[in-house]
């Protein structure tokens, strides 16, 4: 047959440019096709220890995210009302004056004034420098609404949690559990991981009220009630309890299960743990039956340890532990109903965790030496392993709930071995090794330390004399003592109310705080737009950066525009969250592959400009002269500690990596190496890393901490305690009375369950309604993605069988969704794999008519929308004259997922679109071109 | 060229694996992305930023739900594109030629200069494999990456389609279906794979590995919780014995 | 299937101008100079112009020669080549009548046999169709071919062919309404056999791969409501079938009783070419959930 000829080998690019995808904050290594200097392709690089090669949906859509007509093309100032989107182009030196105008005499009088928010961004390690050298308190990043709830029970329970912190030992593990995952940043990873334990046929469960994604690849499914995990989670801990079904080597060598806590009722130390004169923690020594250091050579920690002094019996809290989670509260019959899991289903459950850990377990031969100088022959493997993310911490009992699941880990004793949970380098740290929140003002100067931090008792408050928060989110006060991460969430309703303190100048950086990611968005937008008597804005000043014609831009005064991601210079520092993975220490660059065609700047080169104007310690040399020319030049020569820099790789003369000078080639080094660094973890320094000398002296070396620092995990939390019993009644700073029973019930400092049903109406709005990451979008940023859009265009609000019939509802059917505080109008669409109480929608597709430069009419603005409009920043009134953050009570995370509604049919809104429909901004960008025929080199 | 060929020397094709498919859409926009700019016309996109967003895909997932007769219902992504058919009705139809079966590899292609846009081999594929580009008018489907699986630009690792490289949960195998002895022929045979329609009489090349039996209920491990003690309070000593033992 | 309107033009339009031929060739009307160059014209201006319209939903008419090459394995290309055959053959025919005032029996013949190919080829296009089970039938053939004599018979003035003709069609229409509802069912292709779901259980679409329609939607993906169908039915076999054959039985013939009956069978056969393509479903839409 006389087939066509066609070209087999056609020339794929000019060249390929190695650098890092922005997509998402999973940060995979990619590689930049280039035609005719332009981007042509983008793909994995498979090199990369992130992705190996593998790129999802929204990294290979980078090329159109990179050229969307929605960029910002220069600074900009207001020219029209607050929120109309009228703006004029100015010059970079005209925005820098505007923001030196207004920034200057804030730091000369009440640096305070200034509160600085950073979005998702992974350059917190140098904007909280920035931040620190204005002296203002008044720094975060976007945590706080986030996920802080996982982040903080993994740090203060075991040094780490997931993520960038840890991941399932994906190559070993015989069983995975994920609790509450749709996506998650370890996006790429988590289904490279999904698919090997897939392709080894081994098992995985789903816990999450809906089916979908992993869920649905899931072998199990357990459509779980939302926000029950914490006691499902602590009736498995029951059943093992129970059955005897634990790690006792395990919890006796490596955690705190062993330590004494103080039975004393009378005394100051009540429920403190016990140690001797040199601070270290006693347990009771098994060979001797006598109190003992914990860390003493030949010491055999007894689980069962108590000592008898002077009338008191202070037990081991293994003691206690056994004492709280054997109570038949947690019984499986107790908890069926609530959790929505039979009683039978959470016993089968318990055995096979029990089996797999117990009866499956793996050895990994191998020689290592303990902290208490100990060698062992081999790393002993519980291949039962967990995963975890928002959909137990955005909740808020999130941060006692993600300390149970971190209790069950340890308690199968799995943490840290062959087939269990495992840490990345840095990680594990022990929450010591942390800083502490600063907040100590200056007018003038610079702050005295990092904003955000690990407070380990009252003393840690970010607290001004008075007793009065001394930050604008009110993190780390009594309201949410351990806020870890801050709480941006709040900062906007605090600013307009003036509570604590009114501020002046509002500054953001790549967050779309007047849409996706703000809670009562309608309500947020009037703060942003509301005026005083005089009539000027509450907010007085309003900058903010993005790249992107987003809906906030539409709500500043001044707009720093961004570049796009393969325009610019970016680092994925150890300093901040790396790109580890559990066997390798690694970290990464973002370059210019192409550069900007348009009147944009870098937003931390825009910083370090910005800095040197206001002569910020830090960016200014001793002379006054700018420090950094741009951000690139920082990453290159700014020093930490001594030899620590923003990046570990190719330091000193090129070869030194973790410490070493600084090398004005490193960035070229890494240009020639792909775009990272990546270095193995020893392969006796592989597992048991908290307690393993191997690797502590390893980490040392390459700069992770400066002297080892072997710790215990922490199955009781003795911070929390002290904050318990300040509320008691003992110390000097004491908590405002409506505080105390809550501090006391609710910081445990064993994991502890406590429901959110009253607090949220839920007698009135007994359904629950969530959001989830649709894989193929990135919250408010894919729609403007010509690609991406054609997937994910509108979202309609998933039903569930039982309401669907209930309301009669058929395809194309409008229902109304009230909450305590909302009202919205939008299509349903009918889901059988869903808890039966439980609706939901694609998170952050609904946009504001007039951005991202889409048309008017584009389905994410009329059939698309937010479940934002429900959810408040507070809680619904009580009666009490208070009203309560709708935040953990411990952290400040954000309880997005607890907001509660009743669902009905409506009729279908006049216009055909979803209500409320907010009117458009005027698109400082037009609109998109109408058809695209994208091809370099025709 | 319409006429099929009587056999193929081989049957490249994919293998996609249902149990491990999480329906991300990485490998739909990768296809995308290498099509746009490699074999034959870009695939254009129709209001790319308006009302009804329409563009051109040679890949595309579908979510569907199984209610099984007992137990929870289940999810299922599906990506679909072109399965090569052996007796591939969408080459017989085509009154140019310009849809054929390649001799070689049985790769089924659209030789894009001969093509009149007529859209009838997307009438006749049962499976919507086949998508006409609204802005060239020529038919567009999926090429198995014909220029990269033999491309001697690209690293020997990268001659795979896009989409397989891309697919983060490694649910997409490619091979040579004709060879019994391939890794995908024994993933199928090993795994059960089947085929879309059979009763179209197509003949697909590519194999669909069904998903693992979900939610079983295995009840064998109940011994393993056997309390300790009978009494909460008996725990302790049942502790103090097992540690005495450790 | 989404029913273009070029496409019904150009099946409805092409049937009744080679309908109109294969009569020529057969002798009827015999007619012979202006008289004849007329109904010549009409033919070809329906037949070509038919054909003329089925280019319009090409994507690239500029390279239509090409459809003419692969006539072994292709019915649309087959179609094409008879096309072209028939209207070679039937204007030497037509040269010979109009001009020379002489019929050459044979080529006329020759031409009608090739017209009448060119409807079954005309009707295979969407009788070969697998996927789309209403139109893979012997119904389809038989409408077509039922269609274009019928046509023909009644604008060349055959008056009992036609009148036999329109009731004929009018049955053979209902027939294969009849036979056609339930043609999907009986392929057996459903959603569980798409997706290869159905050992499992019970299959139904989730959430489509794309959040606005595409290609295929827009093509194969045409979803008509019932009554919407059943009401069109019934008008379009009141025209198509009943109407022209009541004018032409209960009324005294003349041409303008003879222009409402063509008329009104065309607007029928408009109405029930519509209905072919828009009640024809792909199995395609199983992807979709639709069905
Ligand atoms: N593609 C994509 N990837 C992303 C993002 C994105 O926008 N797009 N965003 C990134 C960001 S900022 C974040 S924070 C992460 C978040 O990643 P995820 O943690 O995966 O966050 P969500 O998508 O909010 O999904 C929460 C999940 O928890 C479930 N859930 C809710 N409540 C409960 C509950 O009470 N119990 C249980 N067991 N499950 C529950 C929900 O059903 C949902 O599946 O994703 C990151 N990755
Ligand atoms: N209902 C509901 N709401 C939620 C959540 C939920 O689960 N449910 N999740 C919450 C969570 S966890 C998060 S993290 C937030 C996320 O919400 P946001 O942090 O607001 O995330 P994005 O929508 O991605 O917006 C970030 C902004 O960064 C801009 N941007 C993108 N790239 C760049 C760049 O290179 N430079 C600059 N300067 N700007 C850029 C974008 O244009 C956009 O305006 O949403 C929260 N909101
Ligand atoms: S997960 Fe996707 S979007 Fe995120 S960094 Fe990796 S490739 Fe980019
Ligand atoms: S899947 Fe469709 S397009 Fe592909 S070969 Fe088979 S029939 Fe042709
Ligand atoms: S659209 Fe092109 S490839 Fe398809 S049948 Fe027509 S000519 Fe052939
Ligand atoms: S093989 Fe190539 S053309 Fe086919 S679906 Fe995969 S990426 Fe697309
Ligand atoms: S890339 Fe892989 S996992 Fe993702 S949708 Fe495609 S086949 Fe499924
Ligand atoms: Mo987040």
């Amino acid at each position: 047959m006389n087939q066509p000829v066609i070209d087999l080998s056609p020339k794929v690019s000019d060249e390929v440019r190695k650098t890092t995808c922005y997509m998402c904050a999973c940060r995979c290594g990619i590689n930049v096709h280039m035609k005719e200097g332009k981007v042509a392709y983008i793909e994995g690089n498979k090199d990369h220890p992130v992705n190996q090669g593998v790129l999802c949906a929204k990294g290979s859509a980078g090329i159109m995210q990179h050229n969307a007509p929605s960029r910002l093309k220069a600074p900009m100032k207001r020219v029209g009302p607050r929120g109309s989107g009228e703006f004029e182009e100015i010059t970079w030196e005209e925005a820098y004056d505007i923001a030196v105008g207004i920034l200057e005499p804030v730091r000369r009088d009440n640096p305070e004034k200034l509160a600085f928010f950073t979005g998702r961004d992974q350059s917190q390690s140098f904007t909280s420098l920035w931040a620190q050298g204005f002296g203002t308190p008044n720094y975060a990043a976007h945590g706080g609404f986030c996920s802080v709830n996982m982040a903080a029970a993994g740090i203060y329970t075991m040094g780490g949690a997931f993520w960038e912190f840890g991941q399932p030992d994906w190559d070993r593990t015989k069983m995975v559990m994920i609790f509450g995952v749709a996506e998650d940043h370890d996006s790429n990873p988590i289904k490279m991981g999904l698919g090997k334990v897939k392709a080894r046929g081994a098992k995985v469960y789903g816990v999450n009220p809906i089916r979908s994604g992993y869920n649905a690849v899931a072998d199990e499914w357990v459509g779980i009630t939302p926000g029950t995990d914490g006691l499902f989670i602590l009736s498995l801990v029951h059943e093992l309890f129970k059955a005897g079904k634990l790690d006792l080597h395990y919890l006796a060598q490596w955690t705190n299960a062993p330590v004494l806590v103080n039975g004393d009722e009378k005394s100051e130390d009540f429920g403190l743990l016990m140690r001797d004169k040199d601070n270290k923690l006693l347990v009771i020594d098994r060979a001797t039956s006598k109190p003992a250091a914990f860390d003493k050579k030949g010491v055999k920690p007894d689980l069962a340890g108590s000592q008898r002094v002077k009338g008191v019996t202070h037990r081991s809290v293994f003691q206690h532990m056994a004492e709280k989670y054997l109570d038949p509260q947690y019984a499986p019959e107790a908890v069926a109903a609530k959790t929505g899991i039979s009683a039978e289903r959470i016993k089968r459950i318990a055995a096979e965790l029990a089996d797999v850990a117990f009866n499956q377990a793996i050895e990994v031969k191998q020689s290592w030496t303990d902290f208490r100088g100990e060698t062992h022959d081999k790393f002993v493997g519980r291949p039962v392993s967990f995963h975890a993310m928002r959909g137990i911490s955005a909740h808020a009992n999130g941060f006692q709930t993600c300390r149970a699941l971190h209790m069950l880990q340890i308690i199968l004793g799995t943490v840290e071995t062959p087939g269990g949970m495992r840490f990345k380098p840095p990680y594990p740290k022990p929450p010591e090794a942390h800083p502490k929140p600063h907040c100590k003002v200056t007018p003038g100067q610079a702050l005295d330390g990092p904003h955000l931090g690990f407070t380990h008792g009252p003393d840690d408050l970010a607290l001004k004399e008075d007793g009065s928060p001394a930050r604008i989110d009110k993190a780390f006060t009594w309201e949410n003592p351990m806020s870890s991460h801050g709480m941006m969430h709040m900062v906007i309703s605090n600013a307009h109310a003036g509570v604590p303190y009114k501020i002046d100048t509002l500054f953001m950086y790549m967050a779309n705080m007047s849409w996706n990611s703000s809670m009562n968005t309608r309500g947020v937008i009037d703060m942003l737009t509301d005026k005083d008597e005089n009539g000027d804005y509450v907010i007085p000043n309003i900058i903010y950066s993005d790249a992107y014609s987003s809906e906030m831009v539409s709500y500043a005064d001044l707009i720093l525009p961004d570049t796009t991601y393969l325009e610019r210079h970016d680092c994925i520092s150890l300093l901040d969250r790396p790109i580890c993975e559990a066997d390798a220490v690694a970290d990464a660059i973002r370059w210019p592959v192409v550069e900007p065609d348009r009147d944009v700047k870098g937003f931390q080169s825009a910083l370090c400009d910005l800095g040197a104007r206001l002569g910020l310690p830090g960016f200014v040399n001793e002379d006054g002269s700018q420090k950094y020319q741009d951000y690139a030049n920082y990453i290159t020569n700014h020093i930490r500690r001594p030899g620590v820099g923003p990046l570990a790789g190719f330091r000193g003369n090129g070869d030194e990596h973790g410490r070493g000078e600084s090398n004005p080639a490193q960035l070229d080094r890494y240009i020639e190496n792909g775009g990272f660094w990546m270095e193995h973890v020893p392969e006796d320094a592989a597992f048991f890393k908290p307690w393993n000398m191997n690797y502590q002296d390893w980490a040392v070396k390459k700069s992770f901490f400066d002297k080892p620092m072997p710790y215990l995990f922490n199955l009781y939390v003795e911070p929390m305690r002290k904050f318990q019993l300040a509320a008691e009644g003992h110390g000097t700073r004491q908590p405002p009375d409506h505080l105390r029973e809550r501090i006391k019930a609710t910081m445990d400092p064993l994991p502890i369950w406590y429901a959110n049903e009253d607090e949220n109406k839920a007698d009135e709005f007994p359904v629950t309604a969530l959001t989830q990451r649709p894989m193929a979008m990135y919250h408010s940023w894919g729609s403007q993605n010509a690609w991406l859009r054609q997937i994910h265009g509108h979202n309609p609000l998933y039903v569930p069988t039982k309401i669907w019939e209930e309301n009669n509802f058929s395809e194309g059917d409008w229902a109304k969704v009230t909450s305590p505080h909302g009202e919205i109008t939008v299509p349903v669409a009918h889901q059988a794999a869903l808890n039966e109480n439980t609706i939901w929608t694609w998170n952050a597709i609904g946009k504001r008519k007039g951005a991202w430069a889409l048309e008017e009419d584009a389905p994410e603005t009329t059939k698309g929308f937010l479940l934002n409009h429900l959810i408040h920043e507070l809680l619904p009134p009580k009666g009490d004259g208070l009203r309560w953050s709708n935040s953990d009570p411990i952290t400040g995370q954000a309880a997005w997922f607890d907001l509660k509604v009743r669902v009905a049919r409506a009729d279908a809104p006049a216009d055909m679109q979803t209500q409320p429909n907010i009117p458009a901004q005027t698109s400082p960008v037009g609109t998109g071109p109408k058809n695209l025929t994208w091809k370099l080199n025709k | 060229m319409t006429q099929l060929p009587a056999q193929t020397d081989k049957k490249l094709g994919l293998v996609i694996d249902l149990d491990t498919c999480v329906g991300c859409h990485a490998c739909v926009v990768s296809c995308k992305g290498w099509n746009t700019e490699n074999y034959g016309a870009a695939l254009s996109d129709q209001n790319a930023y308006g009302k009804d967003p329409s563009g051109t895909f040679l890949n595309r997932v579908h979510s569907y739900e199984v209610q099984p007769d007992q137990g929870a219902a289940q999810t299922i992504h599906f990506p679909k594109s072109c399965l090569h058919c052996e007796d591939a009705p969408c080459v017989t139809v085509c009154p140019t030629g310009a849809s054929y079966k390649r001799v070689e590899d049985g790769i089924v292609l659209v030789n894009e200069s001969d093509c009149i846009g007529c859209g009838l081999c997307a009438w006749a594929c049962p499976y919507g494999a086949r998508e006409l580009d609204q802005a060239e008018g020529v038919m567009k489907k999926c090429t198995l990456c014909v220029d990269r699986i033999y491309n001697e630009n690209l690293p020997k690792e990268d001659r795979q389609p896009a989409c397989v490289r891309t697919c983060p949960a490694g649910a997409r195998h490619f091979g040579d279906l004709g060879d019994e002895n391939s890794d995908v022929s024994i993933l199928v045979k090993t795994r059960g794979g089947f085929d879309l329609m059979p009763e179209q009489g197509t003949k697909p090349v590519n194999k669909y590995l069904p998903p693992r039996p979900k939610d079983e209920q295995i009840d064998i491990l109940a011994p393993l919780l056997e309390p300790v003690a009978a009494e909460p309070t008996g725990f302790l000593g049942w502790l103090d014995k097992t540690l005495e033992k450790l | 299937m989404h029913p273009a309107p070029s496409i019904i033009f150009f099946t409805v339009f092409s049937g009744l101008g080679f309908g109109m031929l294969a009569f020529m060739g057969l002798g009827k009307p015999d007619v012979s100079g202006f008289t004849a160059f007329i109904f010549f014209f009409i033919a070809y201006a329906l037949a070509v112009g038919g054909l003329i319209s089925s280019t319009f939903h090409l994507g690239n008419p500029q390279r239509a020669l090409k459809a003419f090459s692969q006539w072994k394995t292709s019915w649309l290309s087959r179609e094409g080549c008879l096309a072209v055959a028939t209207l070679l053959v039937m204007g030497l025919y037509a040269i010979g009548i109009i001009f020379f005032n002489t019929r050459i029996g044979l080529l006329g013949l020759l031409g009608a046999i090739l017209a009448f190919c060119t409807v079954i080829g005309t009707s295979m296009i969407y009788g070969q169709i697998k996927t789309v089970p209403r139109w893979h039938h012997w119904t389809t053939p038989l409408i077509y071919i039922g269609y274009a004599m019928t046509g023909g018979a009644l604008m060349t003035g055959q008056l009992r062919i036609a009148t036999a003709g329109l009731v004929t069609i009018g049955a053979l229409q209902v027939v294969a309404w009849i036979i056609g509802d339930k043609r999907f069912a009986e392929e057996g292709s459903t959603i569980e056999t798409a997706t290869g779901l159905g050992t499992i259980g019970k299959v139904r679409m989730f959430e489509a791969p794309h959040s606005s329609k595409n290609y295929l939607m827009k093509e194969m993906v045409h979803v008509i409501g019932r009554k919407h169908a059943r009401n069109l039915r019934i008008i379009g076999v009141l025209l198509v079938s009943l109407i022209p054959w009541a004018l032409l039985m209960f009324f005294p013939f003349n041409h303008f009783m003879a222009l409402l009956a063509v008329l009104a069978h065309v607007a029928g056969a408009l109405t029930t070419r519509w209905l072919f393509f828009a009640e024809a479903e792909h199995t395609v839409g199983l992807y979709y959930g639709q069905r």
